[in-house]
């Protein structure tokens, strides 16, 4: 295996995310990446209107560095750490998804249905992609934090909330992956 | 300034780790519900065990920070029908979209721009809980 080139298994990429836990931690910093939305509507001046965006948003300045970051990553890791293989994806899931329409299952990093820049010229798919978004931003800061605030951080402090919100999140990730996405692809 | 560096650095480490380990993926997302696969169950299995790990040393021996300070974990909140019920709506949009806020950044940095649009939309998302949060049941 090539660390560099190959995807990863979870027994790497699980620790790699505990490193980042505990270098935020170190940082006198919290893992939580949903925060960087709230800082975005404060900077755009919803805080005028709405006192749940007031406050000082430069203290959370750190979080959108972080989020900079995340992006570099991102483009670093597509552009210079692959060499285009993916992991194996469940054979039952690759049919099944090339039966809804949805190729690239274990060849693609990403659904090019979903996420090809032909996505954007097509109305339905945007309608998902924006209804997605909606409900990611939405629900993350009802719930006070997302995957990395909560099921990583909240959990690793044994945090009953945590607990609770990762059980919602699998409610409703459940709900849309069995009963309404069929339906939608 | 060289706290700034460090954050984007750690930044970057957790953009490749999404990329790398395939959980900034829709189709590894998909498959975790289908249960049909252990890959990311393992990845957030190791990472909390390891978290646990981590943070009950900090507590337990007073670790201090990169910068001397001692290291305070702010508790989340004590309330059940916001993390149950928000919790629901985002595994809604998770389910959908593939990306949990992180790998919404990290995503468009790789490159895949419609991902553009699920980020407006949850600042968009956002804003509107801000707003309705008063006559919502927390």
């Amino acid at each position: 295996m090539n660390l560099l080139l190959d995807p990863w298994p979870w027994y790497i990429g699980g620790p790699a995310i505990a490193v980042v836990l505990f270098l935020l931690l170190f940082s006198e910093k919290r893992f939580g990446m949903s925060t960087n939305l709230k800082t975005l509507c404060s900077i755009a001046g919803a805080g005028k209107k709405i006192p749940f965006f007031a406050g000082d948003w430069k203290a959370n300045r750190w979080g959108l560095i972080v989020a900079l970051g995340a992006a570099t990553g991102g483009f670093i890791a597509a552009n210079f750490l692959t060499n285009g293989s993916v992991g194996l994806i469940n054979q039952e899931v690759v049919r099944e998804l090339n039966q809804m329409g949805i190729a690239g299952a274990g060849s693609d990093f990403m659904p090019a249905a979903l996420f090809g820049n032909n996505a954007l010229l097509q109305p339905k798919i945007l309608l998902l992609l924006a209804l997605g978004g909606f409900l990611i931003g939405f629900g993350t800061r009802y719930a006070g934090g997302c995957t990395s605030g909560h099921a990583i951080s909240g959990l690793s402090d044994l945090q009953w909330p945590s607990l609770i919100a990762v059980i919602g999140f699998f409610i409703g990730g459940l709900f849309m992956n069995h009963f309404i996405l069929p339906y939608l692809l | 300034m060289k706290r700034v560096l460090l954050y984007f650095l750690i930044g970057i480490l957790f953009g490749i780790t999404m990329m790398k380990s395939e959980a900034a993926s829709w189709f590894r997302i998909y498959e975790m519900f289908q249960f049909k696969s252990f890959h990311m169950y393992g990845i957030i299995g190791a990472a909390v065990c390891l978290g646990v790990l981590i943070t009950q040393l900090i507590k337990r021996y007073k670790l201090r920070s990169f910068f001397g300070e001692e290291i305070h974990i702010a508790p989340k909140p004590k309330l059940v029908s916001a993390p149950l019920i928000g919790g629901a709506i985002f595994g809604l949009g998770w389910a959908l979209t593939g990306a949990c806020p992180g790998p919404i950044y990290v995503l468009i940095g790789a490159g895949y721009l419609p991902l553009l649009v699920v980020m407006v939309f949850a600042i968009l998302g956002t804003y509107c809980y801000g707003w309705i949060k008063p006559r919502l049941p927390h």
